[in-house]
């Protein structure tokens, strides 16, 4: 029986800690001058993305290259659906060459809970399926928030997500964590993108509250996460234009100053400039988005690390 | 064709809905037809016949399922109309009418035929073809209509595919109402729809797969009461998935509009919540409903609004089930399913035993104006013999169609069709089709 990383969602508080606690111990490592330790000495972790990818198939190689694990990139392009091999094909033809841990990126919702029920040997990470989950994107921004709430802790925090929930794993993901600590999470947009359905059921019967305005969902929060505004939106009519969007829905420091003082500001990147963050807030003094990247490598080496240890590799690097 | 010999039915009790029967009633089959219906012991005398003994066991109306794929032509390794009539027969239906989205489409009578010599050399149930609304269901080109009729279509619809042009949908309404047939129709809004693989919910969100809002399903339900009022043409909604559907085709009934609908089982037992592990053994189309919705489907059952179960029968192959759930193909098996799960709504009291009755034979017959779906002497001996108290685990040993795409496999089902004669022939005995005794009685003697 192996374990998985698919989500966030069904985590207690204490795996979610377990995982930030591990993470943090290996934030030191991509400090030293030798960025390697032994820990997972003779893994074989495979990288496939089924969509395209660059900071989080960079992430992970690197989280598994400074375990010493052996990792193997595969990018595979929609076109290789169109040769005509399956999934199940694909993820069998890659456990026969025994790999320790997949790591799945796919553009399909549900693709590495499916690849994950074909493969008996293989643990399954999430990079991000379809509009579902990224749990390790969610981990890191806890990471973030974690290190900067540092006396507090990140408990009790009022939490907001800004912009197109619908379409966003990574606000999936965070709004499972922050639910498991107990926080208070609050999401904001046109109620094309973040319907009303949010609070009645999606995360439990009245568990989010849902604001269709930026200034009256931004009051008072402590942390305030951007999310990623597409262009293709406006073609599919969620909005007029990406001009009327961030007229009403733009993060700028003005508004942040005057209702929520005290917040920081995340984002999973890439962003978009004027249309969902105004710069002053991207390079201003409330934004951790430089930190997230530098905390993905730790928690990726965390979430690697607690799947495809063994006996011998806890003993070297003293974990339990 | 050798004339076979009478038989009695005796013992069993006899429900039918059209002649409001439920009781103790003996029933004569001679020549094909229904010869004789007779309080018990009026007809044990009749020492020519064979005389079945339906002891505990009623006697129904053979069903009629007036939406099932049989995928043949084009499409043979998920069924064949062989299998399909088999399937049928041991589901006790014994008349399916197989929608037109083969390949070719039936949108001509040399598929009409093609279909019809192929069932009747299955000799299994009786196979009733509903031709295209257009020419290769494109919506472009309105089908021949009469032509199809004359070889032997009983309805049309361009199932699969809805009808987005509502002045080609008026035009096919009224060369239709010419031939007193009614246009089936798949109703979805494609531009709502959206390419949607579940019901548009809380969940649907919560697992990031494209939502499928109801009202992708009422805007075109709404529509083709429009269009049906205004033509006087016949229309049948097929698989009714959402209580507002159904609220708008009561409405049209009590305006005395020609409408009549359909709604699947699954429907009516399988909750949205079933795909939350992205399972595509229950991904639908219409996609799987929630709460509501179900309770608004159940009402049409009870009042009325509803006139028929049909199964959606829809064999696909495994493979095209064992991908990503938003790439899998949709439907699920029904032709062996349907009566036992609909006997199950009615021992837990949500319809009575007529009016199951009717909603698997005479309703349907009802909505496509079909001469069979009752027990009436002198109509053609379409009658099964069902054990209610059979209790079974359907499993795929158990499936004929040659897919095995049921959600329902590994359910504890309660009643079976024991015996089934569609025009009076013996097809299913004891639960076994005829046909594959005679091939094993052939292989002992070898």
């Amino acid at each position: 029986m192996v374990d998985h990383l698919l989500g966030i969602q069904g985590l207690s508080k204490s795996e979610i800690y377990r995982y930030l606690d591990t993470a943090h111990s290996f934030v030191e490592v991509s400090e030293r001058d030798i960025k390697k330790v032994p820990t997972l000495r003779g893994k074989t972790i495979v990288n496939i993305f089924f969509e395209p990818s660059t900071r989080t198939l960079a992430s992970f190689d690197i989280a598994g290259k400074r375990l010493s694990a052996d990792t193997i990139n595969v990018s595979i392009g929609s076109s290789s659906v169109k040769k005509g091999e399956t999934l199940l094909d694909t993820v069998r033809t890659l456990e026969s060459m025994k790999p320790d841990v997949l790591v799945m990126r796919h553009s399909e919702s549900g693709a590495p809970h499916f690849a994950a029920r074909c493969l008996a040997n293989t643990s399954v990470v999430n990079a991000g399926d379809g509009q579902h989950e990224h749990p390790t994107q969610a981990l890191l921004d806890l990471l973030t928030i974690r290190q900067h709430f540092k006396g507090r802790g990140i408990e009790g925090l009022k939490v907001g997500y800004v912009g197109d929930v619908r379409h966003s794993r990574v606000a999936r993901s965070s709004v499972w964590a922050n639910l498991a600590l107990g926080n208070e999470v609050r999401l904001i947009g046109p109620n094309t993108l973040v319907p009303e359905d949010f609070a009645r059921g999606t995360f439990g019967e009245g568990k989010v509250q849902v604001f269709d305005k930026l200034e009256a969902g931004l009051e008072g929060l402590d942390v305030v996460v951007a999310l990623r505004m597409q262009l293709e939106r406006q073609e599919e009519h969620f909005v007029p234009n990406l001009d009327e969007y961030s007229r009403e829905y733009c993060i700028s420091e003005g508004l942040l100053s005057k209702v929520a003082p005290n917040s920081i500001v995340i984002h999973p990147g890439p962003m978009n400039r004027g249309t969902e963050i105004a710069s002053d807030v991207a390079d201003g003094p409330r934004s951790l988005i430089r930190q997230q990247v530098t905390n993905g490598v730790a928690v990726r080496m965390a979430v690697l690390y607690l799947l495809a240890r063994t006996v011998e590799s806890v003993e070297e690097v003293g974990h339990g | 064709m050798a004339k076979s010999k009478p038989v009695v039915i005796h013992g069993g009790t006899l429900v039918d809905a059209a002649s409001d029967r439920d009781g103790a009633f003996d029933l004569l089959i001679e020549e094909g037809k229904i010869a004789a219906i007779e309080k018990p012991g009026v007809l044990t005398s009749k020492v020519e016949a064979d005389h079945l003994d339906a002891q505990g066991q009623w006697v129904m109306p053979g069903c009629v399922d007036l939406h099932v794929h049989l995928r043949e032509p084009g499409e043979e390794w998920k069924e064949t109309i062989q299998t399909g009539a088999e399937a049928a027969a041991l589901g006790g239906y014994t008349s399916i009418c197989c929608m037109p989205n083969t390949k070719p489409a039936n949108d001509s009578p040399e598929v009409t035929r093609f279909i019809l010599e192929k069932a009747k050399a299955a000799g299994a149930s009786r196979v009733l073809p509903i031709g295209a609304i257009s020419m290769d269901r494109k919506g472009q080109q309105l089908a021949p209509y009469h032509e199809l009729a004359k070889a032997g279509c009983v309805a049309f619809s361009d199932d699969g595919d809805p009808v987005a042009d509502a002045g080609l949908m008026r035009r096919a309404l009224e060369w239709c109402l010419m031939l007193g047939l009614p246009l089936s129709c798949h109703e979805e809004d494609r531009n709502l729809s959206c390419g949607g693989c579940m019901n548009e919910s809380p969940l649907s969100l919560r697992l990031g797969l494209k939502g499928f809002p109801g009202v992708a399903e009422d805007v075109m339900i709404a529509r083709d009461i429009e269009l049906a009022r205004f033509t006087k043409g016949k229309v049948h909604i097929c698989h009714v998935s959402t209580a507002r559907g159904v609220e708008l085709i009561r409405r049209a009934k009590n305006d005395g509009i020609n409408i009549t609908c359909e709604v699947a089982p699954h429907h009516l037992l399988l909750n949205e919540c079933c795909v939350e592990t992205y399972d595509t053994s229950y991904k639908m189309m219409p996609p799987l409903k929630g709460d509501e919705d179900i309770a608004g489907l159940i009402e049409g059952l009870k009042d009325g609004t509803v006139d028929a179960i049909a199964s959606d029968h829809a064999p696909h192959h495994a493979d095209s089930k064992l991908v990503e759930f938003s790439r899998a193909t949709v439907g699920i098996l029904g032709l062996q399913t349907s009566l036992p799960l609909l006997m199950e709504m009615s021992a837990q009291g949500i319809i009575s035993r007529t009016r199951m009755v009717d909603l698997l034979s005479s309703g349907p017959c009802r909505s496509f104006g079909l001469d069979y779906g009752t027990l009436k002497i002198g109509r053609d001996a379409d009658v099964i013999v069902v054990d209610p108290s059979r209790t079974w685990t359907f499993s795929s040993d158990e499936i004929r169609s040659k897919s095995k795409n049921s959600p329902f496999i590994g359910r504890t089902l309660t009643g079976q069709a024991a015996h089934t004669f569609v025009g009076g022939r013996h097809v299913v005995s004891n639960g076994l089709l005829v046909s594959d005794r005679g091939e094993a009685a052939a292989a002992n003697s070898r």
